[in-house]
């Protein structure tokens, strides 16, 4: 498996990562410095179409940044599942995107390049960094009345890759392109607007633009690491753990789980739809086994302390979805050890309305017939603990994938 | 005698801080190439891009605890920030942002651009100019957390990730920005 991102804070401790956030923000805001962010005429020319700094700086970081996550995934150093990826909320992050625009063109900057510019005693930069303040505060205490519409049109962790249906090489390709042409474009608007000469352009700028189409393409080239792909790397040391079992929770152990209330149990039913509402576990969630690679994202975004239990009528099932979900870096996922058929035989006897159908029943079949698809309504879809002492082997083990994570968003 | 000593004190650091001889920024394309590598090197080492107003929004709520801490532990929005036993500041964002001033710092006096004034357009007075920086930046931090990130947390991370929503509020940061710009051209031209 990729073996970066690394969990800095089991490495060097907290105060170490937070020493490595510090260079990275150190490296941040002198490159926005350099790069004249600090200036607030540099920033506001842009929408003058005088100088397009903003634009330039903005998206060769975009493209050299994109080029090289992507580039790094592909060669099978970097886990793209284990970086942060803003969750989309579409509106709220229109609406305050066009919020963010009024205040760049009145105020002249954005909250970093008002850092750098307060830093350099810029006193106009001191002055928006105040009202940034200003403003953040009053949006901590004003988002309670517009809150649906602020947590609306969510939908998770979605990419271009996945919105157009294509694979991420031609996305990562076309961005190049689009970045290329725009810088074509706000050269000429330089030409008109700035009176700028653009035969005294650096020649360097060509040779960028061509070695970052070359790289765009070595990336479509190679491809992303496919699920089969990912499992193959890792295949040999999880199949120990489905042979120890240590990926398998036994009942008791599951139980248990249930009613910790450190812990967050998120259930994941990979069988039939039609055995689903016949039974299930409380809460589970129903998933078909073709279907699980598609909520990956959404589970990468549940909290550290998040046990993902699969579960199908035996195990079979719920091992396929479970290499999946490994493969696919989903911390802290496991297997029904059993599955439902052997919970059902541990905690339904008492229940007339389940009947078990009796001799061999096939693989990963239901061995049981109910009176009615009652679902999770059978009170032995989540059985009282007090009521059974079930012996377990204690097997799960919480496993953290990735530092506290939260984007800009922090 | 003390004050002679202490004004040449100042004005010896003074100097020290602001007579730099101003150098010029870097080429776009170059910085704009070194900001990509600092975003990868972030991501690839943390699994965390770029962000500031993540780390504003903390220093913000970090004082409110202090101030009103009952009303925090009220505010839905803010408990998850600074709740109960939560600090605030103990966040990797914050930890970027304070390394944002800092390095803004050092390159600018380094560079020798490490100077009070006040950047403004010609036909507008420092005054008009400071109300206004003021105003946007109010502007400019509710859209960010509106957002949930602002232009770096967001159009550079959310961007070079290929985030569709990053995308969409990229746009629109430039469509707004753009659309207004007609209007208050006597602020900047």
């Amino acid at each position: 498996m990729a073996p970066f991102p690394i969990l800095l804070n089991s490495i060097i401790g907290k105060f170490g990562a937070y020493l490595v956030y510090l260079l990275i923000g150190f490296a941040f805001g002198f490159v926005l410095e350099i790069a004249g962010f600090g200036n607030s005429k540099k920033l506001a020319a842009q929408f003058y179409f005088t100088e397009m700094t903003v634009l330039k700086v903005m998206f060769t970081a975009i493209i050299v940044g994109m080029v090289l996550i992507y580039g790094a995934s592909a060669l099978g150093l970097l886990d793209v599942n284990l970086i942060w990826i803003n969750p989309t909320y579409l509106w709220p992050g229109i609406v305050g995107g066009l919020i963010m625009g009024v205040g760049f063109i009145v105020g002249g900057f954005c909250p970093g390049t008002s850092i750098v510019a307060a830093a350099t005693a810029k006193i106009d930069g001191i002055f928006f960094l105040l009202g940034a303040f200003f403003g953040i505060f009053l949006f901590g205490e004003t988002v309670e009345l517009f809150d649906v519409f602020w947590n609306s049109a969510y939908m998770g962790r979605f990419t271009l890759d996945q919105w157009l249906g294509i694979p991420t090489g031609w996305v990562v390709l076309g961005v190049v392109f689009m970045a290329l042409f725009m810088f074509w474009g706000s050269e000429q608007l330089e030409r008109i607007f700035g009176g700028r000469e653009l035969n005294r352009e650096p020649k360097m700028r060509f040779i960028g633009a061509g070695a970052l189409v070359g790289l765009a393409l070595v990336v479509l080239a190679i491809g992303q690491p496919t699920v089969a792909e990912r499992w193959e790397s890792i295949a040999a040391e999880k199949e120990a753990e489905l042979e120890t079992r240590s990926a398998q929770l036994q009942p008791g152990e599951v139980l248990h789980i249930m009613h910790d209330h450190k812990l967050k149990l998120v259930i994941l039913d990979v069988r039939p739809e039609a055995e689903y509402n016949l039974f299930h576990l409380a809460d589970a969630i129903h998933i078909p086994l073709d279907k699980i690679n598609t909520i990956v994202s959404d589970l990468q975004l549940e909290p550290p302390n998040t046990v993902f239990l699969l579960t199908s009528n035996d195990e079979a099932g719920a091992t396929e979805a479970w290499k999946v979900l490994t493969a696919q870096s989903v911390p802290n996922a496991y297997i029904l050890e059993g599955g439902i058929n052997e919970w059902l035989r541990l905690f339904a006897c008492d229940d007339t309305r389940i009947k078990a159908t009796g001799g061999e029943v096939p693989d990963d079949t239901l061995a049981f017939t109910f009176e009615a698809a009652l679902g999770a309504a059978y009170h032995c879809a989540e059985p009282d603990p007090n009521q059974y002492e079930l012996e377990y082997e204690e097997r799960l083990e919480l496993e953290l994938k990735r530092g506290p994570t939260g984007g800009g968003c922090g | 005698m003390s004050v002679t000593t202490s004004t040449g004190k100042e004005k010896g650091l003074k100097s020290f801080f602001m007579n730099r001889e101003r150098k010029d920024y870097v080429n776009p394309y170059l910085a704009g190439a070194l900001l990509g590598l600092v975003m990868f090197t972030s991501f690839f080492f943390t699994g965390n891009g770029l962000g500031a107003s993540g780390g504003l929004n903390r220093i913000i709520v970090f004082l409110e605890d202090i101030i009103v801490p009952e009303h925090v532990d009220r505010t839905p929005y803010l408990i998850n920030l600074a709740g109960g036993d939560l600090a605030p500041l103990d966040s990797w964002i914050v930890f970027v942002t304070v390394g944002v001033l800092l390095g803004g710092f050092v390159s600018g006096w380094r560079n020798g651009r490490f100077k009070f004034e006040v950047g403004k357009g010609p036909r507008v007075s420092k005054r008009t100019r400071l109300l206004f920086a003021f105003i946007g930046g109010a502007f400019m931090g509710y859209g960010a957390r509106f957002a949930r990130g602002c232009t770096s947390g967001q159009a550079l991370s959310g961007g070079a990730t290929l985030s569709v929503g990053s995308w969409a509020l990229m746009f629109a940061i430039f469509g707004g920005a753009y659309g207004l710009a007609y209007f208050v051209r006597r602020l900047w031209t």
